[in-house]
């Protein structure tokens, strides 16, 4: 019965035939099953799928539910429909956090990107220690945000101030700068930070970026008789283009959804003038326990994100197109 | 013990040793002399604040071996930020688990009352051996006719001032009355040595200072009925105009920004003249002499004086912090945490903490007023001895329920202060703080 195989694909299939052996249609099973592209596939996938779901999705929909229902602290909610949405538009408190956010965003994303901009369009010349300069521009990024900033609020301290005491021994000012007593200033010292650590992201993408432009281009361009800022603005800025707009999603969304940098820099004040959503609906949902309440406050960031993205994904895909 | 061998003298021992540890908890741990049968590797886990008197962490974690050996299983104590405790006690509800033990701030009982253990038994017998709590317990612990945290100790607060500082501007005492203040401060200040008052979002000085203005000046959140919202009246407009005025001429304008921790550090660098605080300011300056020194290079402390805030037209009020410790529901040991908070008041133990705050809380009753500590303690503490006999908190004129929790937590009253003494109109801060309050009460 046990011939041994003579080799060839023909004895080996005969052998099969002939000689089968219950345990191996277990494997022949499975081979079948892995053969099967689609099964394959979503068996692949579904690890992926297990961590969004779990890490993303069910949160989301937990965080829907939530705003949707009057769960409190301790208490399960009833569905209570738009309310909880009603009452944080009619909340004062609300549309100053509402406001600041687009305020907060805006500046910090146009600063972030002109000055990110510029250090790469420096850093992107040959220089002695060029590398070093490179690496250490990152500080701000890798350092995390809760000790960077509460080294910012000590130099911004209303009685102890770094800063005020360098201004007045400069004779620069004769009262103390209101940095975070004042609520004006205290939204521009947070735009401040937050470009003081968004801008090194901004920076090393557009370097990549910069970096894959042909120096062909600019060559051409010089011997073209085009100066400095033509070149940048006919060559490199055309061709950075779609680097730039994904950078600024990234950054939007970010900046858009910030908490660490205002819960440790202002905790929201004075007054509430320098509340974000996302530490208002912080307050209200955790530390006050009005868990729908919270999450209802949570959630208009979701709309205007989703347009913003939109609208940038549009334009970035009918850039590939043309 | 070899359960093969055992005879009937040692099963009688241990079934009575097991008998009286479960009919006399702790009692019967100490005449038993070994620890309860809880499962091994039981760990019970206590979150308290980080306490502005460092020594008395240090002593309350001294004492955690020996809570650990008496009660036969490990007891842990975490100590974090004050205006963490909220977010950490959210989280651990909701996800159903976390700290065994919470500590709880002025009335918060109330609002997680749905989440506590009952502990009415410990509470009771507490107030029984030491003659009965202060009256502002049931409002911060006593909820729904039962006592849903265990009372610990209460927080005082009074004004500390420079004695010399104000003793140049012509004042030998502190001022009796705001309008007094305003006057002596406005001096101060322009002499570079204004009063520290913060603004912010603080869970301790800036709540304790706006709410007893509102109620000097004759306001309050609601009637007495605790439902309507009367917050709009004359006597809150009056106070919300004075504080503008009071904030322009005497206080040190920072304070919008200030935590907890800022007047305090602004105090010991000689920055402001006067702060509402806890005793800690005083008891700091002592224990760390050698570097906390007035601008003649003596000693801080010995400046320093204590003075309860002044009165206004309606009278003077104070507002303490009560703190009492809660078991969660969700706690797996609810009796060892029972057991633990019992063996942590017992007198033998309590006491030790207590003399490590050095006046900075007086105890959850009257009986820890007569404590010989009392007479180690420097004269400017003694006014904390009988701090909580009156104090209020708030949701006054009402009871002090959740919804007050809630108005507290939001900052309501700070913020209307805030808004005043940046630009708003006083009737325009006391109308947002009414409609705020009333979408909590009346909503």
């Amino acid at each position: 019965m046990n011939k041994p195989i003579a080799g060839g694909a023909g004895s080996a299939a005969r052998l099969e035939v002939v000689l089968p052996h219950p345990r191996a249609t277990e494997p022949r099973r499975l081979t079948r099953f892995l053969e099967n592209e689609r099964a394959l596939a979503a068996l692949l996938l579904a690890p992926t799928v297990l961590v969004l779901g779990t890490f993303i999705a069910y949160p989301f929909i937990m965080g829907v539910w939530l705003a949707l229902s009057s769960t409190s602290v301790g208490n399960v909610g009833e569905f209570v429909g738009m309310r909880n949405f009603a009452k944080a538009w009619n909340d004062s408190i609300f549309r100053t956090a509402f406001g600041n956010t687009f305020v907060y965003t805006f500046w910090a994303t146009i600063f972030k990107l002109t000055l990110g901009m510029w250090l790469a369009l420096l850093l992107n010349r040959h220089f002695r220690g060029k590398r070093i300069v490179r690496a250490s521009m990152l500080l701000p990024f890798i350092v995390p945000t809760v000790l960077s900033t509460f080294a910012w609020r000590w130099m911004f301290d209303p009685t102890f101030s770094v800063l005020n005491w360098l201004l007045y021994r400069a004779d620069l000012i004769t009262t103390k700068l209101p940095f975070l007593s004042d609520g004006t200033y205290g939204m521009w010292c947070a735009i401040v930070v937050n470009t003081w650590r968004g801008m090194p992201f901004f920076a090393i993408t557009l370097l990549a970026g910069l970096q894959t432009i042909n120096p062909d281009l600019h060559e051409a361009a010089s011997l073209d008789g085009a100066n400095g800022w033509r070149r940048f603005w006919y060559v490199t800025w055309p061709l950075l283009k779609p680097v730039t707009l994904v950078v600024v999603v990234f950054s939007v969304i970010q900046t858009f959804s910030d908490f660490q940098l205002i819960y440790v820099l202002t905790g929201g004040g004075p007054a509430n003038s320098t509340h974000l959503l996302a530490t208002y609906a912080y307050q209200v949902g955790v530390a006050t326990g009005l868990l729908g309440e919270g999450a209802a406050i949570s959630l208009f960031m979701l709309p205007v994100l989703f347009v913003v993205v939109w609208l940038q994904l549009r334009y970035l895909r009918r850039m590939d197109g043309a | 013990m070899d359960a093969k061998r055992l005879n009937r003298r040692q099963f009688i021992k241990a079934t009575g040793t097991t008998a009286a540890v479960a009919l006399s908890g702790i009692e019967g741990v100490v005449a038993a002399r070994r620890a309860p049968a809880y499962a091994q590797g039981t760990k019970l886990h206590w979150v308290r604040w980080v306490d502005f008197i460092p020594e008395s962490d240090v002593e309350l974690k001294r004492q955690m071996p020996e809570a650990s050996k008496a009660l036969g299983a490990e007891v842990v104590l975490e100590t974090i930020n004050a205006n963490d405790l909220q977010p950490r006690i959210t989280a651990a509800i909701q996800s159903g688990s976390g700290a065994d033990i919470f500590i709880m701030l002025y009335n918060w009982a109330q609002l997680y009352g749905s989440q506590l253990v009952d502990v009415s038994d410990l509470a009771t017998a507490l107030a029984r051996s030491e003659g009965g709590f202060y009256d502002v317990w049931p409002s911060a612990a006593h909820v729904g006719g039962h006592w849903l945290a265990v009372p610990h100790s209460i927080i005082g607060n009074a004004v500390a001032y420079r004695r010399s500082w104000l003793a140049e501007a012509g004042a030998h005492e502190y001022p009796k009355t705001w309008d007094e203040a305003r006057r002596l401060f406005a001096q101060l200040k322009q002499k570079g040595k204004p009063y520290g008052q913060t603004l912010g979002h603080t869970f301790g000085d800036a709540p304790t200072f706006c709410y007893p203005m509102l109620w000097c000046f004759g306001g309050a959140e609601t009637d007495k009925t605790g439902k309507k919202v009367v917050l709009n009246s004359k006597g809150a407009v009056e106070a919300v105009k004075f504080m503008q005025a009071f904030w322009k001429e005497c206080c040190d304008e920072g304070g919008l920004a200030w935590d907890d921790t800022n007047n305090n550090r602004a105090f010991h660098a000689g920055e402001i003249s006067a702060t509402l605080n806890g005793a800690s300011i005083y008891i700091v300056a002592k224990r760390q002499q050698e570097k906390i020194k007035d601008e003649k290079g003596e000693p801080m402390w010995q400046d320093i004086d204590h003075q309860n805030l002044p009165a206004g037209p309606a009278g003077a009020f104070t507002m303490y912090v009560p703190m009492s410790h809660a078991v969660m529901k969700y706690s797996k040991n609810p009796k060892l945490a029972k057991d633990f908070l019992r063996w942590l008041q017992k007198k033998e133990n309590y006491e030790k903490w207590f003399q490590t705050q050095g006046g900075y809380s007086v105890g959850a009753t009257k009986a820890w007023e007569k404590n010989p500590m009392w007479s180690t303690v420097d004269k400017p503490l003694q006014i904390f001895r009988t701090a909580a006999r009156s104090t209020r908190i708030f949701g006054h004129a009402g009871p002090a329920t959740a919804k007050a929790t809630e108005g507290f937590s939001k900052y309501i009253l700070t913020d209307m202060y805030a808004k005043a003494v940046q630009g708003m109109s006083a009737e325009d801060a006391v109308k947002w703080a009414e409609a705020e309050l009333k979408k909590i009460y009346e909503g």
